[in-house]
């Protein structure tokens, strides 16, 4: 590899890593208006046209405010914490094809690579929960530890009936399998499956027990403040955005769709960006109108239901592929 | 043979990982000049509803929270031999089809006994 | 020294590094995140060895539930005793030593003897031509059949003694 192909892979990798900072960024002004208007209400309207300057504002804010470290806390986990959910949120982008032939990384084991950063970002949250050496963030920390390894499990064997049908765990592969039908149809179960794994894997409603309010306070991030507590929250949302990614790439043909006139390859782009933000509004609206689960129903519901769906899935891929 | 191999496509991985590493850290350190930094014991304690804390925060918990991460490293095992099972299942055909049946029916055996003798009841 | 080569030097000298910080922490749980580095790291050597599928299991499965696992019992156990009580015995230097001893005996010895197995069918090519993970498909369900099916067993019985472990306990 040339000095020059490397510093375009360099470029190519900061500046989609950046646009997609951006978006996550401005996620959250799209859920406050999402739901605000689920509610009747406006959402953010007073920082710049509709409250469209909210994000920086609050990023701002966030910026100026004081970090506080609780002083019974271990502090180098404490300060890392936050730091590996970043790590392990942003960098699962690398593998999702965003157009035709294009992902910031092509790799084989697509898949699987996102699985082994979604099992890293756990520790984040169990890590900064033990760290603050506070009951909440304790009791939140391992609570959400026990929730997300459940899930993930039911997450992977849904995914392994994709990977069947497509040959490969290259998601590129996966989408060019996609070209006479989206695996959705075939894969009916696995999508159900993977879908409600993915919201409880990111701690998102109803499975967002680790920061139940009404019992845990924030859970795991109730001791952290300003920007380390910013970081949390970034980590969650690029989780969202990559199991919706993962979510349209596996089971919606992720960047197929017919070519939309005068935009060339980035036609890809639009249909995945669309299918994408579909899958956040979903996730939006799930917030907007689920109460939260209880935790014996949440761990019953991985265990006993998912699992044995997921594996029944497999089953059945396998005898429909046969014959 | 070590020392021959370099997995150039795995570049990116490395550059965003290192990137997405320094944007953590950078929006911590940065704010170390102009963000406030007035502690005070009441501050620094841990949050408990505003009572000051009561003994031992890291208590002992449930042993359930030890089986079901006992349980995830077996089924996270099998989960791992299902992917190149499915990745090369044209290439197996029916013969690998029915060898993974018999994988999956011997640990339905353990997944019924563990069902029955109740780890997935959280009282 | 190559490239590649100097990736390796770096890989065996942070590995053992790291391996020293493990055992060498007070808290157990800061042992626990320098082993998840010595993991990752151990991930990245076997990308260089061009086995992506392994260094994929090797965060799943080691990174992702068996160091989860261990911090679990960890948390079980009182940490405040931990750190007051003597860590290592008073052999510890006599110990150490003789493990200086076989490392030397040992890099002596294999420099004079290894040889290099003759290279298989699967070469660098071959298997970046189909991928890591179908190479390891088509062989392990077809040459090493018996070997997984023996896995499941192993499996279940891991299954029933985890159960039986925790019952006696409760």
């Amino acid at each position: 590899m040339s000095v020059s192909a490397m510093l375009l892979v360099f470029i190519k990798t900061i500046l989609v890593v950046s646009v997609f900072l951006i978006h996550v960024m401005y996620v959250q002004y799209f859920e406050r208006k999402v739901i605000g208007h689920m509610q009747s209400r406006m959402g953010p309207m007073r920082v710049g046209w509709h409250g469209l300057l909210q994000p920086i504002a609050d990023s701002i804010k966030l910026f100026f405010k004081e970090d506080i470290i609780p002083s019974a806390a271990d502090r180098p986990i404490f300060y890392i914490a936050p730091i590996i959910g970043v790590i392990a949120g942003v960098s699962s982008v690398a593998v999702i094809p965003l157009w035709e032939n294009f992902s910031i990384a092509n790799l084989n084991v697509g898949i699987l690579y996102i699985l082994a950063l979604s099992s890293i970002a756990s520790y984040s949250v169990i890590l900064g929960g033990w760290a603050s050496n506070s009951k909440y963030s304790f009791l939140g920390g391992l609570r959400s530890s026990a929730q997300v390894i459940s899930y993930e499990i039911a997450m992977g064997l849904s995914l392994v009936g994709v990977m069947m049908m497509a040959g490969s765990a290259n998601l590129n592969d996966i989408v060019k399998a996609q070209a006479n039908g989206w695996f959705i149809v075939p894969q009916i179960i696995a999508f159900v499956v993977f879908f409600i794994s993915a919201l409880a894997e990111t701690n998102r409603v109803p499975f967002d027990l680790p920061e139940a309010e009404t019992e845990l306070v924030s859970g795991f991030a109730t001791e952290y403040s300003g920007m380390r507590w910013a970081l949390f929250f970034m980590a969650e949302y690029a989780g969202m955005f990559v199991m919706s990614g993962l979510a349209a790439t596996c089971f919606l043909g992720g960047w197929s769709g017919p070519q939309i006139p005068f935009m060339g390859t980035m036609s890809g782009l639009i249909w995945f960006l669309m299918k994408l933000y579909m899958f956040i509004f979903i996730y939006f609206w799930i917030r907007a109108t689920l109460p939260r689960y209880r935790y014996d129903q949440l761990m019953g519901l991985g265990w006993k239901i998912f699992i044995p769906l997921a594996l029944l899935n497999i089953v059945i891929t396998g005898l429909v592929k046969i014959l | 043979m070590p020392g021959t191999y370099i997995p150039t496509n795995y570049l990116p991985v490395a550059i965003i990982m290192v990137f997405a590493a320094l944007v953590g850290l950078g929006a911590v350190v940065a704010g170390i000049l102009v963000r406030p930094r007035r502690p005070y014991l009441q501050k620094l304690i841990a949050y408990e509803s505003g009572n000051p804390p009561v003994g031992e925060p890291r208590y002992r918990f449930s042993v359930k929270f030890y089986i079901i991460a006992m349980l995830f490293v077996v089924f996270d095992v099998e989960a791992v031999f299902l992917y190149p099972w499915a990745v090369a299942y044209d290439k197996l055909g029916i013969f690998g089809f029915v060898e993974m049946m018999l994988f999956i029916f011997i640990l339905l055996i353990g997944y019924i006994y563990v069902w029955k003798k109740g780890a997935f009841v959280w009282e | 020294m190559t490239l590649p080569q100097l990736f390796f030097l770096y890989f065996a000298v942070s590995m053992t590094g790291l391996s020293l910080l493990v055992v060498t922490r007070r808290n157990p749980v800061h042992s626990v995140l320098w082993m998840l580095v010595l993991f990752l790291h151990i991930a990245a050597l076997y990308l260089f060895l061009n086995a992506e599928f392994l260094a994929a299991i090797q965060i799943i499965v080691y990174a992702g539930a068996i160091l989860v696992l261990f911090l679990f019992v960890i948390m079980l156990l009182n940490l405040r005793r931990e750190e007051t009580e003597r860590m290592f015995q008073d052999q510890w230097p006599v110990g150490a030593g003789i493990g200086v001893v076989l490392a030397v005996f040992f890099v002596v010895i294999v420099g004079k003897i290894a040889v290099l197995a003759p290279l298989g069918e699967y070469s660098i090519d071959a298997v970046q031509a189909e991928g890591h993970i179908m190479s390891i498909g088509k062989v392990l369900y077809t040459k090493f059949l018996l070997p997984f099916e023996i896995a499941s067993l192993i499996l279940l019985v891991a299954i029933i003694g985890a159960v039986v472990l925790a019952k006696k306990r409760i």
